[in-house]
């Protein structure tokens, strides 16, 4: 197969070294290697402490994360022959918004707590026994979960979103989108969902979403957290009023 | 912090180990539950299934055909017992887990939907559209954020089981073990002798800053995944590397049937990655290079939807008779979805196309697939009995890790999801039972040095090896001599090659000396673990002088019940050697007769 040369610029950071630095590498690619190919090949024959994470090399496990030529992908599913550009080295950077730990590793625990928040859990209406079966769900109710459970937690999303960069406490977009995912199924009970609305609705809730959509441009599985965003400004308004008129209501 | 105390400790967070982990923190609130995983638990591998789980959930179906189905699809090598329980329990799984919210495909009338699969006679296979997995496993890590009482540790890496036998001190390892060693030939794990090591925790690494860790645990339940990455060319996740089957057996556990190696039949070129079962279960074509649906030959009546061992075998006959195609990644053939239309395929089976885009570059509404057989499943692991109890104490495993065996000689596709959750939760219920009873016995401060100083000394040694190097060559040993088709002589010298390249490990000069997120470290441990797992599939493959279901032998082509219908045990012995023994199939009701479709 025909190969072509690039150039790799890799960010490299490792405590306790001071500060990062970029390191080059020089080497051939073919038209069916992926960004997640030659980081590969350079840890197995160049340098092997060169770090980052890769584990289903597929798309579907969100290891591999991190930012190429600016814009943050999976690495697995980016092919090199795509982002390399005539003379210009290729920049492989961690992704941005999250503490380095090492190399291209960040550290995303913020987020998983972000998701817990968000109680992504359905509490049914009515509770069946497992021996009385499943509860029905029709097609149309099932589409609504559609986009929004396609999430991947892969964090890119988070690496896109300019709020995140300087606003920690801000829920996100991929919280966003689970608690959506929720609040949308049809099986949910009032009561949770409420519950959920009051995270939502919080300081550290939705409402520092300044909608520039970057979020949905790099979603690699099109789940639209924007979107979800969105939607759970205007639910989370009303969910507000609501609550403010049956605290009026109930005063004694 | 250095050491933790909880009463059950998980090593694995995908499906089987959050199942085990759910279970366990829903029976007793009060039981401390520690989550460990070497990934984060939603980059575990189960993300990866596509196709189905399998489960009696219409009512033309029964629990009677399903045992049959899957008895019948492992070659008679089933223990009948596991697989009654096992299909008894898997669609309560399916439905609690839609009680929590997993979005199972529908059907028309709001009913989750079940579509066929290869070897189950009727349509049992409910699934989420070809993400069955991935919303299996975000389901199950969603709803684990519910419980106060399962801690996570993720990116924590364990290096090593711990047993009573090893914080004692005095006698070594081996000798108490060889105290250990049963004297009559079939030992039942229930019937555990008091001389068996009890696990009473682990030693783990936290990856994010390179620190080392004891725990302290009542029961451990191993749900590490299977071992593909012993193979160059397989569906696998690269952290599919035995990790826990290797724990086990260092511990001095019983690895069970590791000679049989799935091949799925359908894997794209160069990646091998997955393409699901579901697409021939909607009803795809498997053509060769003359356009023929060449199953027409082997399996008429079952054609595209035979078990997958057989299809496997069919297609490397169709390749080797000049019927296959020829590309840069080697010799394949086609699965053609085509006549599905752009619909169905979009509805049903949009992974299918989303894979085949990305990493194949075809759009299978328009062109066919290329297909090849690629290893995917191990049927072998940790050896466990119905209570998912391995022949240790206070050791557990569920899931791709353990063998009960429901699997036998060939799994059905779809039932190993099921299994995850099957023997996840009754893991789980078993350790809250035992934990009632048990006392926790801490890992001791020496245990923990030992094993610091054994991880300083790999950080400091130097070679001419290097961690890829050695992996690769171990890779492509086993491609080599343990694939699909095996023989005498060929196993003879993976063995050889196998165990001279062990020796090699003490060469290898790490690429990465540093204490934080060192995955050259980690990747040499796996690659420790992939070389007990090497060489279990390749000595239990030559004990096996017969043909059964994935183990195919060249020079002995059937079936012999006679001398074969037998599990094979491997056990670390006094000399740490490997050694082998055999142990009957449990047998209810399903006589062995010759595997007719």
């Amino acid at each position: 197969m025909e190969t072509t040369t690039t150039r790799v610029l890799v960010k490299r950071y490792s405590p306790p070294q001071p500060s990062p630095y970029f390191q080059s590498f020089e080497l051939p690619f073919s038209n069916d290697m992926t960004v997640l190919d030659l980081l590969t090949k350079i840890k197995e024959n160049e340098d092997g402490s060169l770090t980052f994470r890769s584990s289903c090399r597929m798309g579907m496990c969100g290891s591999c994360a991190m930012t190429v030529n600016g814009k943050p992908v999976l690495t697995c599913q980016t092919y090199a022959k795509d982002v390399v550009k005539e003379n210009k080295p290729m920049l492989v950077e961690p992704l941005r918004n999250f503490p380095v730990i090492k190399d291209l590793i960040v550290d995303i625990g913020d987020v998983f707590e972000k998701m817990r928040s968000t109680m992504p859990y359905v509490e049914r209406m009515e509770k069946k026994a497992i021996a009385d079966g499943t509860y029905k769900q029709s097609s149309k109710e099932r589409k609504k979960l559609e986009k929004t459970s396609q999430c991947i937690k892969c964090m890119i999303c988070y690496s896109a979103c300019p709020v995140y960069g300087y606003e920690k406490d801000f829920i996100g977009p991929a919280a966003a989108a689970l608690a959506e995912r929720y609040n949308q199924d049809s099986h949910e009970s009032a009561e949770h969902k409420n519950e959920r609305m009051n995270t939502i609705t919080s300081e550290k809730g939705v409402w520092k979403c300044s909608f520039v959509g970057e979020c949905s441009s790099a979603c690699p599985k099109r789940v639209d957290p924007a979107q979800a965003l969105q939607r759970l400004k205007i639910m989370g308004s009303l969910h507000i009023a609501k609550e403010v008129t049956k605290k009026i209501i109930n005063k004694p | 912090m250095s050491s933790f105390n909880t009463d059950i400790a998980i090593i694995g967070g995908g499906g089987a180990g959050l199942r085990a982990a759910i279970a366990a923190a829903e029976e007793n609130p009060e039981l401390s539950v520690l989550l460990i995983s070497k990934v984060y638990p939603v980059r575990s591998h189960t993300v990866s299934a596509e196709g189905g789980i399998a489960g009696v959930m219409s009512e033309d179906d029964s629990h009677e055909k399903h045992c049959f189905d899957t008895i019948r699809g492992s070659d008679y090598l089933a223990d009948q017992d596991a697989v009654e329980f096992f299909v008894n329990e898997a669609p309560k799984e399916i439905i609690q887990l839609e009680h929590w919210g997993c979005p199972w495909s529908r059907e028309e009338n709001g009913d989750v939907a079940v579509r066929a699969f290869g070897g189950m006679s009727t349509k049992r296979t409910v699934y989420a559209a070809d993400k069955t997995g991935f919303y299996m496993l975000h389901s199950l890590f969603e709803r684990s954020l519910k419980y106060p009482n399962i801690k996570r540790l993720d990116e924590y890496f364990v290096t090593k089981l711990v047993t009573d036998f090893d914080s004692t001190g005095g006698e070594t390892n081996n000798e108490k073990r060889a105290e250990a060693m049963p004297s009559e030939k079939h030992t039942e794990a229930e019937n555990i002798s008091a001389k068996t090591p009890r696990v009473i925790g682990c030693i783990a690494m936290n990856l994010q800053t390179g620190e080392l860790v004891s725990i302290s645990a009542k029961t451990t339940i191993l749900a590490t995944g299977g071992a593909g990455k012993v193979y160059s060319f397989t569906t696998n996740a690269l952290i599919k590397t035995g990790d826990g089957m290797a724990l086990a057996y260092k511990a001095g556990a019983e690895l069970k049937d590791m000679e049989f190696v799935q091949f799925h039949p359908t894997g794209l070129p160069r990646t091998g990655i997955l393409i699901t079962e579901g697409a021939r279960g909607e009803g795809g074509y498997l053509l060769n290079n003359l356009g023929e649906r060449f199953m027409e030959r082997y399996l008429p009546n079952k054609m595209e939807l035979g078990p997958r061992d057989i299809i496997s075998r069919s297609i490397m006959s169709e390749i080797k008779a000049g019927r296959g195609f020829s590309g840069p990644y080697g010799e394949y053939v086609h699965l053609d979805i085509r006549h599905l239309g752009e619909e169905k395929i979009n509805e049903k089976l949009p992974l299918v196309r989303e894979m085949s885009l990305d990493f194949a570059g075809v759009d299978p509404i328009n062109e066919p697939i290329p297909v090849m057989p690629v290893v995917h499943y191990s049927m072998g692991g940790v050896a466990t009995n119905v209570n998912a109890k391995s022949s240790l104490k206070g050791l557990f495993a569920a899931g791709e890790t353990a063998c009960v065996s429901i699997n036998g000689a060939n799994r059905l596709g779809s039932n190993s999801l099921a299994e995850c959750l099957v023997f996840g939760a009754r893991a789980g219920l078993e350790c809250a039972k035992e934990c009632k009873s048990s006392k926790l016995i801490h890992v001791s401060a020496r245990e923990l040095a030992d094993e610091e100083n054994r991880i300083a000394e790999l950080l400091q040694r130097t070679g001419s090896k290097t961690v890829a190097t050695v992996k690769t060559k171990l890779q492509e040993i086993m491609q080599k001599h343990a694939g699909i088709e095996r023989d005498h002589e060929g196993l003879v010298i993976g063995l050889n090659q196998i165990l001279s390249l062990k020796r090699e490990l003490k060469n290898i000069e790490l690429g990465d000396k540093a204490k934080l997120f060192n995955t050259e470290l980690t990747g040499y441990l796996e690659l420790e673990n992939m070389f007990v797992i090497a060489e279990a599939i390749l000595r239990s493959a030559l004990d096996r002088k017969e043909s059964r279901g994935s183990h195919t032998r060249s020079d002995f082509t059937e079936r012999n019940d006679e001398e074969f219908l037998h599990h094979t045990h491997v056990l670390q012995d006094q000399k740490a050697t490997m050694s082998l023994s055999r142990k009957p199939v449990t047998i209810t009701k399903w006589k062995p007769q010759p595997r007719v479709y």
